[in-house]
């Protein structure tokens, strides 16, 4: 089995070793250990929660440099939708598409069009009704891999179908080998990604062998380049293709509005969607047929790689998704492509909670487990380097911790230490004991700490 | 762990919605740290999930105790509340005797003791008028 592969990264440099991350951390996946913070690969899911509430920027994402693009003949980009929030003075979506462009590709082609067509096909599965209730979207790669570590029993859950991204790329590596008479592999498709889990989505895809896309260029990265050729954007391009439905994939909320029934629900914020799992898990959710999960708080317009402040974004592409419904494109009307949607592969339950192989042993564990948390002060404090007193139990019998790391344990054990000292202190030998000066230098002592 | 058994006791406290449920919740963390597989622990989950909220809703709350061993788990639910008259009656989908108040807030809709029934693999449930009731819930493991 290949190494398991995550993209969300430590700059140990900038890392104080502060507690921010771990706390916040849905799947326990940090522990800070000589000062830094450390992440437990197979735990991390990379819903990029870190990179957002680490003060010190010392959280980040693998993408691939912008350089990378040199190394195919023909070029193309596939913004998210997200990317169109991001840019607050852009007169239309075309302006920013050609700018893309500009920056060094040879063709753009948009997500929020490969989305239009993921809905109709999502469309089609709510009405044939052969589906386990509620059916979850599986639009966001981290959502996905939640499920697969904290909630296995909904993995059939799962919507099986291509994410908007791959589909992207399919078409346009299938349209352009076709059209331009090369091979499928000189053409370079490149994801202008809003988040860290995308990334891992393409360079360790759960679903299939290997991912249609070569490459994901941050929004962060690659913004400054399209901000500064905006304004030089002389003939404008007519490259946009996708209707206010793909467009508003970027908003959360987007993709369960798009499929014309009211039984939807949609929740953002990794926070948020553990709970409503949980709630699903608990069957209390039974009249939703679809589930729209987004790991960041208000979609992928919030995503760690973007520039735009969530908020602002959100009225920025209000605009674009106005101005598509007033041209009247309808991207979910079209019928022309054909392309198969329906995952290859499976996910699987990836067991990383597991304390022990064997059952025996880990009854065992939990046991030791449960008595060391009894006895731990459960003020969560982090100080230890782990999330909670739970996790530091669990990081105990898991052979990674000591008691000691907890610094009340400690400060017990040193004063309990502290007493045997003084205990042995006025155990002088025989020969050398004049009781007076004994006595006397207690009492002394006694007398600076009581001040 | 005494015999290979682990036991575990809650509370489950009286008119607490936000706090039902969390039994249940730590009984599914413990069988996924022992590596129990994800469908007997949702099995386990929701039976004891819809037992827990029935302690809350009809009986003032309550006291679960789980035992876990290799073969099993055992859930016993235990409450001093109003017990059920009619057991038959209650185990029939949709039949409620909670009341609007606890409907509107899209509890009580009938579909507890069937749930249990559901999930379970044995359910004992001993009850008297008055008294209060009892539910056994086991779920095997092998």
């Amino acid at each position: 089995m290949s190494p398991y592969f995550h993209s969300v990264t430590l700059d140990e440099a900038k890392c104080k070793g502060c507690t921010n991350c771990i706390k916040r951390c849905p799947t326990e996946a940090i522990r800070v250990r000589k000062s830094k913070a450390r992440i437990i690969n197979e735990r991390c899911i990379d819903c990029g929660e870190c990179i957002r509430v680490c003060p010190y920027h010392a959280k980040k994402a693998i993408t691939d440099s912008f350089d990378m693009i040199r190394n195919y003949k023909f070029k193309v980009a596939i913004p998210a939708p997200s990317l169109y929030g991001q840019f607050k003075p852009a007169p239309s979506r075309n302006h920013i598409l050609t700018a893309l462009k500009m920056t060094g590709f040879d063709h753009v082609f948009e997500v929020a069009r490969a989305a239009e067509i993921i809905t109709a096909e999502t469309k089609k599965i709510l009405t044939e009704g052969k589906f386990p209730k509620p059916l979850i979207s599986s639009a966001c790669p981290a959502v996905v891999r939640l499920i697969q570590v904290r909630f296995p029993s909904l993995i059939d859950n799962i919507l099986k179908l291509e994410s908007p991204m791959e589909l992207a790329a399919k078409i346009v590596k299938n349209e352009f080998s076709k059209s331009l008479n090369i091979p499928q592999s000189d053409i370079g498709v490149f994801f202008i990604t809003p988040c860290a889990a995308k990334v891992t989505s393409i360079k360790a895809p759960y679903e299939k062998e290997k991912s249609f896309v070569d490459g994901a260029i941050s929004i962060s990265d690659i913004y400054l380049k399209i901000l500064s050729v905006l304004n030089d954007v002389e003939k404008v391009e007519e490259i946009q293709e996708a209707g206010f439905v793909g467009v508003r994939w970027a908003n959360s909320g987007g993709e369960s509005t798009a499929l014309g029934t009211d039984k939807v629900l949609a929740v953002d914020g990794i926070h948020n969607v553990i709970s409503i799992l949980e709630e699903i898990e608990n069957e209390k959710l039974e009249d939703v047929d679809f589930l729209e999960a987004l790991a960041c708080q208000g979609g992928c317009l919030g995503g760690p790689l973007t520039v735009e402040n969530m908020f602002v974004a959100k009225v920025v592409i209000k605009k674009y998704i106005d101005e598509a419904k007033k041209k009247g494109i309808d991207g979910t009307q079209d019928k022309n492509y054909n392309y198969d949607m329906v995952w290859t592969g499976n996910v699987e339950y990836r067991p990383i909670m597991k304390l022990d192989k064997d059952f025996e042993v880990a009854m065992k564990k939990l046991e030791t487990l449960h008595a060391i948390n009894k006895e731990l002060p459960g003020l969560d404090c982090g100080a230890c380097g782990a999330p909670s007193c739970r996790a530091l139990a669990e990081d105990i019998v898991r052979g990674s911790a000591n008691e000691t790391d907890c610094i009340f344990k400690l400060r017990e054990k040193v004063r309990s230490l502290a007493m045997q000292m003084m205990e042995l202190e006025e155990k002088m030998p025989p020969v050398l004991d004049k009781e007076g000066n004994v006595k006397k230098k207690t009492r002394k002592r006694g007398d600076k700490n009581e001040g | 762990m005494t015999n290979g058994i682990i036991r575990q006791n809650f509370v489950i406290p009286a008119d607490d919605f936000t706090a039902a449920g969390e039994a249940s919740s730590s009984v599914k963390k413990m069988l996924i740290q022992l590596g129990v597989d994800p469908q007997k622990v949702k099995k386990t989950a929701i039976s004891m999930y819809e037992a827990e909220i029935n302690a809350v809703i009809h009986a003032n709350g309550g006291i679960a105790s789980v035992e876990i061993d290799r073969n099993k788990i055992f859930i016993r639910i235990e409450d001093h509340g109003p017990g059920i008259p009619d057991v038959e009656l209650a185990m029939k989908e949709g039949y409620t005797t909670a009341p609007d108040a606890i409907r509107e807030m899209g509890f009580g809709a009938g579909m507890g003791l069937p749930n249990m029934k559901r999930y379970a693999d044995l359910l004992e449930i001993k009850t008297e008028v008055g008294k209060g009731t009892t539910v056994e819930i086991t779920v095997y493991l092998s």
